[in-house]
């Protein structure tokens, strides 16, 4: 089920403080942002969750885009280098737009790098997830082009893990350009004598 | 490996570089330089006649220099393709006056001097990096005395001496006076967890090669002393502390400690001295041979590909992937995958099942035969455009096109647009927007982040590849820094708005920072080197306004950074203490007199 998009103007917004069990919780007052979150425009529900990215975590942020009619996600939690593709994907379950949600980085930016400072990380969270909150309303539904892919690998190094690699894909049925800077593949796997664990050759 | 030669899917080039890579994920046209070989690959037998008339005689590479070869030759008997090769620096020539003997003696006439180097481009989804690694050479550890003494070998060179293939077929001899040496030591850690010369990492294999090579000399000769100077023996992996446990029982001498000296005897020995850390006590061992357990350096083409592919490298050199546990043999780059000692010293085992990931990370991207485009990317106003041709300038994939003659509006190529933003921010008519990362977007974060006490704050600018990843490695190392910065993340630091800038002055910023790859490191091909331009324009009009440039800080911060991103933070933080409520109101009132820029 696609949800409607109200636009920044109607923007309904879920805000999601992840303790990451003590890993966030233990440095920033996960409840004070989520109380504080709770009173900004546009926010219809601020809450925290111990674990954001675990199945009891989506399941009760997917529960209240539908029960409270969200149009827009902010998790406050890690780093939307790891757990951003989960968090988009979750959305989309829910029936949104993936792109409609923003993270905030309260654990490698924050709390894992302020420990001695508890109650500066705790404003600086709030300032973080009071950012995600101004993007979030603006952010645009996107959506993916599909584009002919060429199913062909290269690969660079004719030692032994250039061969194995080769050889996986193209027993796969995909073909493979090998490159190797030498006259012979091999590399250093095939001036060694024996091997170990097994010691035998390593041709 | 002949699996490889004679695999239907496999094209093999060998004597071949990558030299260019155009493209993205799903599409790479990527160049490969084949350097001619002289010799018809598919038709030479590997006979060898040609090799026994080359009068060129020079040390054998693949015997790391302990036989010799030709200047026509095979790198090794197994080598795949069978084919010969001629080292053409080294060749006399093919004038029959001068030698060509080698072309008289093919008679399956394979050998073809007005061979010359072939440029190739294959089009391919994605490509595995498997580069491998350099042996460390030891030659700056001079107490082991290397250079010195014919006597000391490394451990590859070793390799070669027991091989029964080898330079000795398989016979352990000394270099000095060929005869079979009754005693030989090993000494481990050259070149590895050292911060003195070599690495400070540990090159992982040396142990178990050691221990290896101990079995291998019992197995060869039962009387032979062996001892091993070691700092730790580490024997993690599966049957290792087997392997271990069995060359102890063989009688091979372990002792704890690196020797300090190495001196050689009037019989051509060597005798160590060693303070044995487990007695405490200074030692000296006379031995016949002693083998350097060398470790394992970054591939030395490493640097350009990873300039050529937009890759990272880690402080040590070998290739960073995008996450240490959950995407090991990814590179931040889609579409590209590690394998090998190209990631990290590995053993064999190690490499075979990360080439065998990264196979299935390849399958995984292709298997569908097509591919979605992340939809970040820019997109023209054409109402606002003025047609001035600036974006399709600046953008690093040329896909953008601007017809100025016929005035026609710019267009983005959607499926070229690799989306690092240097148009938007570089159009002078706010005719660009891009997705994701709009101006409102960011302004907007601008002015949550500022509306409560400004003075206290750092705003800064983040690329998602290098800096903003710098700043997360900097979390997974718990580095305490101040708490004053707040970032902003955009794809590439190219798509920092000089309006971003004066906004953030205007709204009472203390210090503004703008960080990105390096020079040479863009995901974005050279996109930050627009940011570098825009950031000096913006440091001269500050200068002009009566603004302090300092307060404007670029600082080049990379994934593997995380150290230097706290400093950049203390630092910062410094420099923000300089920073009186009086010279912000005054920067303000001074954007306020000063609209023109985007103030």
């Amino acid at each position: 089920m696609e949800r409607v998009d109200n636009g920044p103007a109607r923007a309904r917004i879920g805000v999601y403080v992840c303790h990451c069990g003590l890993n966030i919780a233990r440095t920033v007052d996960c409840e004070a942002v989520a109380r504080r979150a709770a009173q900004w425009d546009d926010v219809v529900i601020a809450e925290n969750l111990p674990y954001a990215c675990s199945e009891p975590g989506q399941k009760s942020i997917k529960d209240a885009i539908h029960e409270h009619n969200l149009d827009r996600i902010v998790v406050a939690s890690c780093s939307p280098r790891l757990h951003e593709p989960t968090f988009r994907q979750m959305v989309q379950s829910a029936g949104l737009n993936p792109y409609l949600m923003e993270m905030a980085n309260l654990r490698e930016h924050c709390s894992w790098v302020h420990r001695e400072s508890p109650h500066a990380a705790t404003e600086k969270a709030l300032d973080l997830t009071r950012m995600a909150v101004a993007r979030v309303r603006h952010l645009q539904p996107l959506v993916p082009e599909r584009l002919p892919l060429t199913q062909r690998t290269l690969v660079i190094g004719g030692g032994v893990a250039g061969i194995q690699a080769a050889l996986d894909l193209a027993d796969n049925g995909y073909d493979v350009v090998l490159v190797e800077k030498k006259p012979s593949i091999g590399g250093t796997m095939a001036q060694l004598d024996k091997t170990f664990p097994t010691m035998d050759c390593s041709i | 490996m002949t699996d490889v030669g004679r695999h239907p899917r496999i094209k093999l080039y060998t004597l071949s570089e990558m030299v260019d890579v155009k493209g993205y994920v799903g599409n790479f046209d990527v160049k490969i330089l084949k350097k001619a070989r002289y010799v018809d690959e598919n038709e030479c037998t590997a006979c060898g006649e040609c090799a026994k008339v080359c009068p060129v005689v020079r040390p054998d590479e693949f015997n790391l220099g302990l036989s010799s070869r030709k200047a026509i030759y095979s790198a090794f008997p197994q080598a795949v393709p069978s084919a010969y090769t001629i080292n053409v620096n080294e060749c006399l020539g093919h004038n029959p006056a001068v030698c060509a003997k080698c072309i008289e003696v093919c008679d399956k006439q394979c050998i073809n001097f007005h061979m010359s180097d072939e440029e190739i481009v294959e089009r391919v989804g994605s490509v595995i990096v498997a580069t491998g690694m350099e042996p460390y050479d030891p030659t700056e550890l001079d107490e082991y005395g290397y250079t010195r003494f014919d006597n000391v070998l490394t451990s590859l060179e070793f390799e070669r001496l027991i091989n029964a293939g080898g330079v000795t077929a398989g016979k352990v001899l000394r270099p000095t006076d060929r005869k079979r040496p009754r005693s030989i030591g090993f000494i481990q850690c050259v070149g590895s967890r050292s911060s003195r010369k070599g690495s400070s990492y540990c090159s992982n294999v040396c142990c178990m090669n050691t221990i290896k090579s101990t079995l291998v000399l019992k197995e060869h000769d039962r009387d032979i002393q062996v001892k091993v100077f070691y700092i730790d023996i580490r024997a993690f992996g599966k049957g290792f502390e087997d392997l271990y446990k069995r060359s102890r029982r063989l009688g091979v001498h372990y002792i704890r400690g690196l020797p300090g000296t190495v001196e050689e005897t009037p019989e051509r020995g060597l005798r160590l001295a060693v303070e044995n850390t487990a007695s405490g006590k200074i030692e000296y061992h006379e031995l016949d041979m002693l083998v350097l357990a060398i470790g394992v350096k970054p591939s030395s083409g490493a640097s350009r590909l990873q300039e050529m592919l937009g890759l990272q490298l880690t402080t040590d050199g070998f290739f960073l992937e995008a996450h240490p546990k959950l995407q090991p043999v990814d590179a931040a780059t889609r579409g590209i995958f590690y394998a090998g000692c190209a990631e990290g010293p590995k053993d064999i085992k190690e490499s075979v099942t990360q080439a065998s990931a990264a196979a299935a990370r390849a399958i995984r991207l292709m298997h569908k035969g097509e591919i979605l485009t992340e939809p970040i990317t820019s997109e023209v106003l054409s109402e606002h455009c003025k047609v001035c041709g600036r974006c399709a300038e600046v953008c690093p994939y040329h896909a953008i096109t601007v017809d100025v003659k016929k005035k026609l509006p710019a267009v983005v190529n959607t499926a070229a647009c690799a989306g690092c933003g240097t148009c938007a921010a570089e159009c002078p008519f706010g005719a660009i927007s891009m997705n994701h990362f709009t101006d409102v977007q960011i302004l907007d974060q601008i002015d949550a982040m500022l509306n409560d006490r400004p003075q206290d704050k750092i705003l800064s600018f983040a690329c998602n590849w290098c800096s903003y990843a710098g700043a997360d490695y900097a979390g997974v190392s718990r580095l305490q820094y101040p708490p004053n910065a707040r970032l902003i993340r955009t794809m590439c630091s190219g798509r920092v708005d000089e309006s971003f800038i004066w906004h953030g002055f205007a709204k009472g910023a203390p210090v503004i920072l703008v960080s990105g790859c390096h020079i040479g490191d863009c995901h974005y091909i050279d996109a930050n080197h627009w940011t570098e331009k825009r950031i000096r324009k913006v440091h001269k009009k500050m200068t002009k306004l009566g603004i302090r440039p300092e307060r404007l800080q670029l600082e080049w911060i990379s994934a593997a950074e995380g150290m230097r991103f706290a400093e950049v933070m203390q630092r910062l933080e410094q420099l923000r203490s300089t920073v009186s409520p009086e010279e912000i109101a005054e920067t303000i009132t001074i954007l306020t007199n000063n609209t023109a820029d985007g103030a």
